[in-house]
């Protein structure tokens, strides 16, 4: 909203430094986005009067105008405009001048003649968007005189407010000035139109009927004979075009201004053009079309508000956009003008459905005052008479719909105080209300009857009265203090878990990446995953139209980017949620943990460097840090990954995630060059486990013995089933179990290996005698032996 | 038996001989000749039984204090020759040390983390602890409960993206991290001082300052007598311990549904410049009782802004989509 400090002051004394202004109005929660002098370059334009025209002898682009600045000696000055004929008065921006551009007027030579100045456009004045020619004064100004006392028109301060959704009474000058003028604690008053009115009466021209009054709360009609429409005064001119409006003529300006002064919009009819000047507002009806002011053809809905005539056909878009067909014309000679109030959702919906967001359909779904429609229509008559020669039929027709009634509310000095931590009294409290429109009464001295304005749809209730006591007095005068949390700050053993999942991928060389949790369709599938997934119901594009059930698509498209770059080896994870159909009131939705590591050859290239043995790795190196005692993996085919070089992670007997290499020929869909390890685990057991907290366990102090045993076992036999055989057949005594080599030869017999491990033995009691190290060799041997059908080597 | 004077010439020699050892080896055999069994020394004092005790002392004086100086003299050459073999030995295993690359794998966390992380210490340092929600929300949680009914202008605003679950309209992918609030309501009996960062979701064209999916954290407080001056010190609490000394804080009105009164707060660089943070105030009496408050016994306050400004700020990236591109030579960088 902007607000010009000239207007203001129609209705209030404000003084003072535009920049205190300005900070106040922040401070009451209208902010000054910017405080911009306008006028105030026009130092140095004077009224010049053209004393002839002559051609440039080398430029036919150029003209040489001589000039009468005041001193009544023709001056000679080049320009490039041809609109002005002898006689006219212009502008001139003399010597040493500084353009509201910045441009400094000095004496140039233009392909040999001498230019003594500039004729100026009302653009380059910054007093009109016209730049097609030099702005032609009004005749009969002094010669000489200050462009800026000849206009009238003095340096104004233009405020450029953001207005917050509960303050449309701030999208008009009386709004802000109003709010300004208590802050400041000034006088506000809003001059009662002066309307001269004539001999017809408009009850006899003019008549509304509302059919539906949710739709229309109110709806008023005023009558205007005998308009002239020509171009609008300069005042008229520079208070819109500063606005930011464009003038058209005086009858679109007036309209204008009336909505910005006091927030009001209205519309004008060609009475001519309305039967008997009989409106009937009413929703609109399937099937219903019309033609809008920009010679559209809308199709009307039942949401719709329309107006139409006494033929009960649509001739305007209530509070969006009038007709075509009752439009204003250069032959108008009675206008018939409408101030009405609408339901707030209905412009909202017409507004949006059609695409037509206007300044009068923005106050409307804002709300607009309702008592604020007789105002409207004696500003509007007062500004006709005044700038168009109009005549203004007697009286008004104003009718009601589902005006909205203002009854008083409680507000008790003890809350306002609790949450604003002030020690104001209740008489005090009034003082901050009443200049705004909040009738406040004190009741008692802990009770005020407070009226809520018509003006502040945003208000009903007592804290909404809180707030405005608030804002008037300062938010910055309740003070600070910090309030002692009775319970202490922590971080929950999620919260936990996940710093230290996180801590340990970062240890491993992992960084963290976001990828976008939405996937396209068809994503899942080419990852090799389940279609089953949650669709959104408004993606912004189709691309991103499904919620992910896997971390993996959105971590292999990171490495493919990460390739298109020539990057070798790529390690990322990612800690987020994934989301699945379920048939609870929310979708399933869990968070997982999840790393690729990309870069390893597809051959295999190097011992122990398959991309499946780094996932496993990784797996464990997890598992340790975090102490996941008992994590094991079991290899089982995993959707989307090698089927056999992939695996389940179980944890305390169940499946908590994935590990292994991706497919390849997933790998090759995704664009992905090389193999991919790939791991991805469900944080939430995780944490459960986390919050088990190990228990000491006594060191023996006793020696400890290592034997090797080697096997020969089928590969169809996991290594950690050999193991898990090895420990319980160890038993008591057996300390630690370590893999530490693996071959296979063809000696070794077709689809076997040999799996070598150390196990140290030790008791907590005693030194462990021979005898004992060897019968607890022996029962292991026997025990891998008769369960997996191995061999000792 | 020895003379003096051949005494003193095999002294001299085999000192000599025990500073011209080259090695080890040599010094032994230096050693073993002058000092060892079937030297001319050990011969000697086999001979001194053959003395008077006069002379037998005297001579066997004499010989002992030859024999000690000699062994001496073997000692400290053999540290000698030891320690110069240690520097010969050290010197042949010279390293150039700038050959080992300087490519070591280290992770980084995401800066949206970093922050994050940051964030959660500060609160958790001034009382807070930390409550998290579903991404995919109900409409109710998300709007209803925070005084934004059905047909409130303001759901427009949040450009919600809707998800294909429950009856239409139902389910959502949460605009903000505020349902947050009436969850933690809902779980825990006041008093209430939790945060709640999160992932949030907007129907928002990805530019320099907007991605669908962001980041927020939220504040909740819910006491007895919780005024706007515990929220303004609560800001002004963060806002040191966040940006550091020399900044500081304001509130000026602005307007929320689930808040009143509701502020917007910035914060003031040393230099003076305002920078608009996020927006904060009481909570609205109606929110309480959504999340099954009485708003004549407790109130509150609740503050909110987004993670990713702060961390495009902290870094000086200047374009939001940087940051979920998931280049990793960006990731490397922080």
């Amino acid at each position: 909203m902007k607000v010009l400090l000239s207007w203001m002051r129609r209705f209030a004394p404000i003084e003072g430094d535009p920049a205190e202004l300005a900070a106040a109005m922040t401070d009451l929660g209208m902010v000054v986005e910017s405080v911009d002098t306008v006028g105030a370059t026009w130092n140095g334009i004077v009224v010049a009067e053209v004393l002839g025209l002559a051609p440039h002898p080398e430029a036919d682009r150029i003209q040489l105008v001589q000039v009468d600045a005041g001193d009544g000696q023709p001056l000679q000055i080049c320009c490039g405009a041809f609109n002005m004929a002898v006689g006219d008065l212009v502008p001139l921006a003399t010597l040493g001048t500084v353009m509201p551009s910045g441009l400094e007027i000095a004496r140039r030579k233009l392909r040999g003649e001498w230019s003594n100045g500039m004729l100026c456009s009302a653009t380059e004045l910054e007093a009109g968007s016209d730049a097609s020619g030099i702005m032609i004064l009004e005749p009969g100004l002094p010669v000489g005189q200050p462009l800026a006392d000849a206009l009238g028109a003095d340096t104004d301060v233009l405020f450029d407010l953001d207005i917050e959704g509960n303050r449309p009474d701030a999208l008009s000058i009386i709004g802000v000035t109003r709010d300004l003028a208590a802050r400041l604690k000034v006088p506000f008053t809003i001059p009662a139109p002066a309307v001269p009115e004539g001999a017809t009466r408009t009850a006899d021209r003019a008549s509304v009927r509302i059919d539906d009054g949710e739709l229309c709360l109110r709806f008023g009609l005023r009558v205007l004979d005998g308009l002239t429409v020509g171009l609008s005064p300069t005042w008229l001119v520079q208070r819109l075009e500063r606005s930011g409006m464009r003038s058209i003529n005086t009858i679109v300006d007036i309209s204008n201004y009336v909505m910005l002064e006091l927030g009001q919009p209205n519309h004008t009819y060609d009475l001519g053009l309305v039967p008997d000047g009989a409106l009937i507002v009413r929703r609109g009806r399937d099937g219903e079309t019309m033609t809008t002011l920009d010679d559209a053809k809308r199709t009307i809905t039942p949401a719709d508000g329309v107006i139409a005539n006494a033929a009960d056909e649509p001739i305007g878009l209530a509070g969006v956009m009038g007709g075509a067909s009752t439009e204003i014309s250069d032959g108008t000679t009675s206008v018939l003008l409408e101030a009405a109030i609408w339901d707030r959702m209905s412009i909202a919906k017409t507004s949006r459905r059609l695409g037509l967001r206007s300044e009068a359909s923005m106050r409307y779904e804002r709300g607009v005052d309702p008592d604020g429609v007789e105002r409207a229509l004696d500003r509007f008559a007062e500004l006709a008479v005044e700038l168009c020669g109009a005549t203004v039929a007697s009286g008004r027709v104003v009718a009601d719909g589902n005006r909205p009634t203002r009854s008083p509310i409680t507000v008790r000095v003890s809350r306002v105080n609790l949450l604003l931590n002030t020690a104001l009294t209740a008489g005090e409290i009034a003082g901050y209300l009443n200049p705004i429109g909040f009738e406040a009464t004190p009741t008692s001295d802990n009770e005020l009857e407070v009226t809520i304005p018509s003006w502040r749809p945003d208000s009903s209730a007592e804290i909404d009265v809180v707030e405005e006591v608030g804002r008037h007095h300062g938010y910055s005068r309740s003070g600070r203090r910090v309030p002692t949390s009775a319970q202490g700050g922590r971080l929950t053993p999620v919260q936990q878990a996940r710093r230290r999942i996180r801590r340990s991928l970062l240890g491993a060389g992992f960084s963290e990446a976001m990828p976008n949790p939405f996937l396209a369709p068809g994503d899942l599938e080419r990852a090799g995953l389940d279609q089953a997934a949650i669709s959104l119901v408004n993606p912004l594009v189709v691309e991103e139209s499904v919620l992910r059930t896997s971390l993996l698509p959105g971590l292999l498209k990171a490495v493919a980017h990460n390739q298109s770059h020539r990057a070798r080896t790529i390690r990322l994870y990612e800690l987020g949620r994934v989301f699945g159909p379920s048939d609870d009131e929310l979708p399933d939705e869990r968070e997982l943990m999840a790393a690729v590591e990309a870069g390893f050859s597809p051959d295999d290239a190097g011992p122990g460097r398959t991309a499946a043995e780094a996932a496993v790795r990784l797996v464990h190196r997890i598992a340790g840090e975090l102490g996941l005692a008992g994590l094991t993996i079991v290899n089982r085919a995993r959707p989307g990954l090698h089927p056999t070089r992939s695996g389940e992670v179980m944890f305390r007997g169940r499946p908590i995630g994935e590990v292994g290499e991706v497919d390849p020929e997933v790998l090759e869909r995704y664009d992905v060059a090389g193999r991919v390890a790939w791991v991805q685990l469900a944080v939430e057991p995780i944490v459960a486990a986390l919050e088990t907290i190990p228990r000491y366990k006594p060191l023996s102090r006793f020696p400890s013995s290592d034997i090797d045993l080697a096997f020969t076992v089928a590969d169809a036999v996991a290594a950690t089933d050999v193991a898990r055989t090895l420990r319980k057949a160890g038993a008591g005594l057996l300390r630690s179990l370590d893999l530490f080599d693996v071959f296979r030869s063809p000696q070794l017999g077709e689809g076997r290996r040999s799996l070598a491990y150390s196990l140290r033995f030790q008791a907590d009691d005693h030194t462990l005698t021979d005898a004992e190290i060897a019968q607890a060799r022996q029962s292991c041997i026997d025990a891998v032996v008769k369960a997996h059908q191995a061999e000792l080597r | 038996m020895i003379d003096d004077l051949t005494l003193l010439t095999f002294e001299s020699e085999t000192a000599a001989a025990i500073t011209g050892a080259a090695s080890a080896s040599a010094l032994r055999d230096v050693e073993h000749a002058a000092l060892g069994r079937d030297s001319r020394l050990v011969a000697a004092r086999k001979q001194l039984g053959s003395l008077d005790p006069e002379q037998r002392r005297t001579v066997g004086k004499v010989l002992n204090d030859v024999r000690e100086r000699l062994t001496a003299a073997v000692a400290a050459r053999h540290d000698e020759l030891a320690r110069s073999e240690r520097t010969a030995q050290l010197a042949a295993e010279r390293l150039d040390l700038t050959e080992v690359p300087d490519s070591v794998v280290v992770g980084h966390a995401h800066v949206v983390t970093q922050t994050w992380e940051l964030l959660e210490d500060i609160f958790v340092g001034l009382g807070f602890q930390v409550a998290e929600g579903p991404e995919v929300e109900t409409d109710w949680h998300n709007f209803d409960a925070l005084n934004i009914p059905a047909d409130h202008p303001a759901r427009d605003g949040f450009d919600t993206i809707y998800v294909n679950h429950g009856s239409p309209g139902s389910t959502l992918l949460r605009t903000h991290t505020s349902p947050v609030q009436i969850r933690a309501m809902l779980a825990q009996k006041p008093p209430i001082y939790v945060i709640a960062p999160g992932r949030v979701y907007r129907r928002d064209t990805a530019d320099a300052t907007h991605m669908p999916v962001f980041h927020q954290i939220e504040g909740l407080v819910i006491d007895r007598g919780i005024s706007l001056a515990d929220l303004a010190g609560t800001i002004e609490a963060f806002t040191e311990a966040y940006f550091g000394t020399g900044f500081s804080s304001r509130l000026r009105p602005n307007y929320f549904p689930f808040t009143e009164p509701s502020a917007e707060f910035d914060i003031q660089r040393p230099d003076g410049s305002w920078l608009e943070l996020g927006g904060c105030g009481m909570v609205h009496p109606n929110v309480l009782r959504a999340g099954g408050v009485d708003p004549e016994e407790w109130s509150g306050f609740a503050f909110g802004f987004g993670i990713d400004r702060l961390a495009l700020m902290k870094f000086g990236v200047d374009d939001l989509r940087e940051l979920y591109a998931n280049d990793v030579r960006l990731l490397t960088q922080f």
